[in-house]
C-alpha cells in the first residue's frame, strides 16, 4: 500500500467515525442550546433505537423497515424522555437537570440489561453494507462510506430546517434568548420538542451506523458515543450547532491521527492524549473553537 | 382594554407586586413611572405571562388572562418589548422581524408589515441580512421594537425603550411612538425618562415597591410637587 493509499483510508475513516460525532453531538447541542441541559442520556437513545431494530430484524422484518422502526424507537423515548423527566424540572438549576439526565440513564440502561440481559448480542449486517470497496490495493468499508453519505445529507437537511423554516428559526431563537422568544410568542414546548424529536433521530441513525460498524450491541453501547460527543461539542463549542459539527469531524479526525501516529505501545491510551488535546484547547479557547464569549451589552 | 384588579406577585421569596391595580383604555398612551425595583418590569412580565400572579385578576377585553400561557396572550394582541432589547444576536436582522410575526398566518399582511416596520426604521433595511449582535445598541433598540410591531400588536407593552440611548435616536424612537399610537395601537410605555414619556402619553401611573401610588393624567401629574421633585429634576 503506497502511503497516498494509507493516507486515503485514514482519512475516510477519520471522516466516517467524525460523521457519527457530528450526528451525536448535534443533538446534545440542540437540546443545550434552548435548555442549558447536557442530555447524558442521549446515548441511550442509540441503544433503544438499536434494539428495537435487532429485535425487529430476528423476527424477520426487512432491512431497512427494522432501520425505520429502530430511528422511531429512539425519537419517541427521546421524547418520553423530555416529557417524563426534563419538562416537570424545567427551570430547575442546571445540576439539578443534570442528575436528572444522570437518573434516566441509569434508569434506561438498567431496563435494557433487565430485559434484554447484560451480554452483548451480534447485530447482523446486510451483505451489501458489510462488504468493502476496494481500488487496487485500497480498501474501503461500505459501512464508512454510507456514513459518510447520510450524514452529508442529513447536515444539509438540517441545515434547510434551522436557516429557512419557521420551527428551525425559532429554534435558534429559542436558543439565543428564551426570554425574547417567549415574549415573541414562540411556543417553547413545541420548540423543545423538536429539538428532542430531531436530536433523537439523529442519535437513531448514528445507533443503527454504529452497531453496524462495531457488529454487536449491549445495553451499556451509548456510554461511549456520547461521551464523544460531549467533547465534539466542548470542542465546538457547547449550543452551537456549527460547533458540533465542527467538532465532531476535529475529534474523528484527532483520534485516526492519534491511532496513527502514537507508537504502538501508546495506543491504548489514545483518549488519554485526546483528552490533553482538548485540554490544551480549552486553556486558549475555553469556550471551544466557535463559542463565543458571554458578552452583555449595556 | 387591560385592568389589573389588585394583583399579587412573588419574585422567589420577594413580594414584589403588592396589590397593583390599574387600567388601560382602548387607544390610550399610559405610561408607568417609579423608581428603579418599584415593579414597572415585573407588572409587564405579568401582563405577558412570564410572572404569574398569586393573587388578583388580569382583564384583558373582558377576559381573565391569568393563567394564560405567554404565547396565547401574543395570539390575544398584546406583545412585550423587554428591557434591555433581548433581540436575537445569532440571527439576522429579517429573521429577528420574523420572529414577531411567528404566530401569523395571514402571510401577504406580514409582507406588508416587514415593509412597513422598514420604512419606520429604515437602517434596519440596510441591515437585514446582518447578524443582530453586530448591531449598535440604537439600532438593536429599533430592532426590538420592530420586531414587536411585526406581531400587529393591539396593546403594546414598551419596557424602557430609550435606555442607554443617544438624544438622536431617542428622539427617532419617540417619534415612532407616537405615531404608532396615531395608528390605534394601545401603549403602557414604562421609562425612566419620565420628562419624555410626559411629554406624549395620556395618563400615568406613579409606582412605589410594587404599588400605584399616584394616577392621574399627564397634566395631572405634572401638577404635582413630587414627581415635580423626583422624577423631573425640578
Amino acid at each position: 500500500m503506497t502511503q497516498l493509499q494509507f493516507f486515503i483510508q485514514q482519512a475516510i475513516n477519520a471522516i466516517s467515525i467524525g460523521s457519527l460525532y457530528a450526528l451525536m453531538a448535534i443533538g446534545l447541542a440542540m437540546v443545550f442550546g434552548i435548555l442549558r441541559l447536557i442530555n447524558f442520556a442521549h446515548g441511550d437513545l442509540i441503544m433503544v433505537g438499536s434494539y428495537a431494530a435487532l429485535l425487529l430484524l430476528a423476527a424477520g422484518v426487512p432491512f431497512w423497515l427494522a432501520a425505520l422502526a429502530g430511528i422511531c424507537a429512539s425519537m419517541v423515548m427521546g421524547l418520553l424522555m423530555e416529557r417524563i423527566a426534563y419538562r416537570p424540572i424545567r427551570g430547575a438549576p442546571d445540576v439539578a437537570m443534570l442528575l436528572t439526565s444522570f437518573a434516566v440513564t441509569i434508569l434506561l440502561e438498567n431496563a435494557a440489561i433487565l430485559i434484554f440481559n447484560p451480554t452483548p448480542r451480534p447485530f447482523p449486517v446486510p451483505e451489501a453494507l458489510g462488504t468493502a470497496q476496494r481500488f487496487g490495493s485500497l480498501r474501503i468499508a461500505n459501512i464508512d462510506l454510507i456514513a459518510i453519505a447520510v450524514a452529508l445529507v442529513l447536515l444539509v437537511a438540517l441545515t434547510f430546517f434551522v436557516t429557512r423554516t419557521q420551527i428551525g428559526i425559532s429554534m435558534r431563537a429559542a436558543s439565543e434568548d428564551l426570554l425574547a422568544a417567549r415574549l415573541m410568542g414562540i411556543n417553547v414546548n413545541v420548540v423543545i420538542s423538536y429539538a428532542f424529536a430531531i436530536g433523537s433521530i439523529l442519535a437513531g441513525v448514528v445507533g443503527l451506523l454504529w452497531s453496524m460498524r462495531v457488529g454487536k450491541i449491549d445495553p451499556l453501547m451509548g456510554f461511549y458515543p456520547v461521551l464523544k460527543a460531549f467533547v465534539a461539542s466542548v470542542i465546538g463549542g457547547l449550543g452551537s450547532l456549527p460547533g458540533a459539527v465542527l467538532g465532531g469531524y476535529v475529534l474523528g479526525l484527532l483520534e485516526i491521527l492519534l491511532q496513527g501516529l502514537l507508537p504502538s505501545a501508546l495506543t491504548p491510551y489514545r483518549d488519554a492524549f485526546v483528552f490533553i488535546a482538548l485540554i490544551i484547547l480549552l486553556l486558549f479557547r475555553p469556550n471551544g473553537i466557535l463559542g463565543s464569549v458571554e458578552k452583555e451589552k449595556i | 382594554m387591560l385592568s389589573f384588579e389588585d394583583i399579587h406577585v412573588y419574585y422567589g421569596h420577594v413580594h414584589a407586586l403588592k396589590g397593583m391595580s390599574f387600567e388601560v383604555m382602548e387607544g390610550e398612551l399610559v405610561t408607568m413611572l417609579g423608581a428603579n425595583g418599584a415593579g414597572k418590569s415585573t407588572t409587564l412580565l405579568t401582563i405577558s405571562g412570564i410572572l404569574k400572579p398569586t393573587q388578583g385578576q388580569i382583564i384583558y377585553e373582558g377576559r381573565n388572562l391569568s393563567g394564560f400561557s405567554p404565547y396565547s396572550i401574543v395570539r390575544s394582541g398584546i406583545i412585550h418589548c423587554p428591557e434591555g432589547r433581548h433581540i436575537f444576536g445569532g440571527l439576522t436582522v429579517r429573521e429577528n422581524l420574523m420572529m414577531g410575526a411567528v404566530q401569523r398566518r395571514d402571510h401577504s399582511q406580514v409582507k406588508q408589515d416587514f415593509d412597513w416596520v422598514c420604512s419606520l426604521f429604515p437602517i434596519l433595511s440596510e441591515r437585514i441580512g446582518q447578524n443582530g449582535s453586530t448591531l449598535s445598541g440604537g439600532e438593536q433598540q429599533m430592532l426590538a421594537i420592530g420586531r414587536a410591531l411585526m406581531a400587529r400588536p393591539r396593546l403594546l407593552l414598551l419596557d424602557e425603550p430609550s435606555l442607554g440611548l443617544a438624544p438622536v435616536v431617542v428622539q427617532i424612537i419617540f417619534d415612532v411612538i407616537q405615531q404608532l399610537r396615531q395608528n390605534g395601537v394601545t401603549i403602557l410605555l414604562v421609562e425612566q425618562n419620565a420628562r419624555k414619556a410626559l411629554q406624549i402619553a395620556d395618563r400615568g401611573y406613579l409606582l412605589e415597591t410594587g404599588q400605584v401610588v399616584l394616577s392621574g393624567s399627564v397634566q395631572e401629574l405634572h401638577a404635582n410637587p413630587a414627581i415635580e421633585r423626583h422624577y423631573l429634576g425640578g
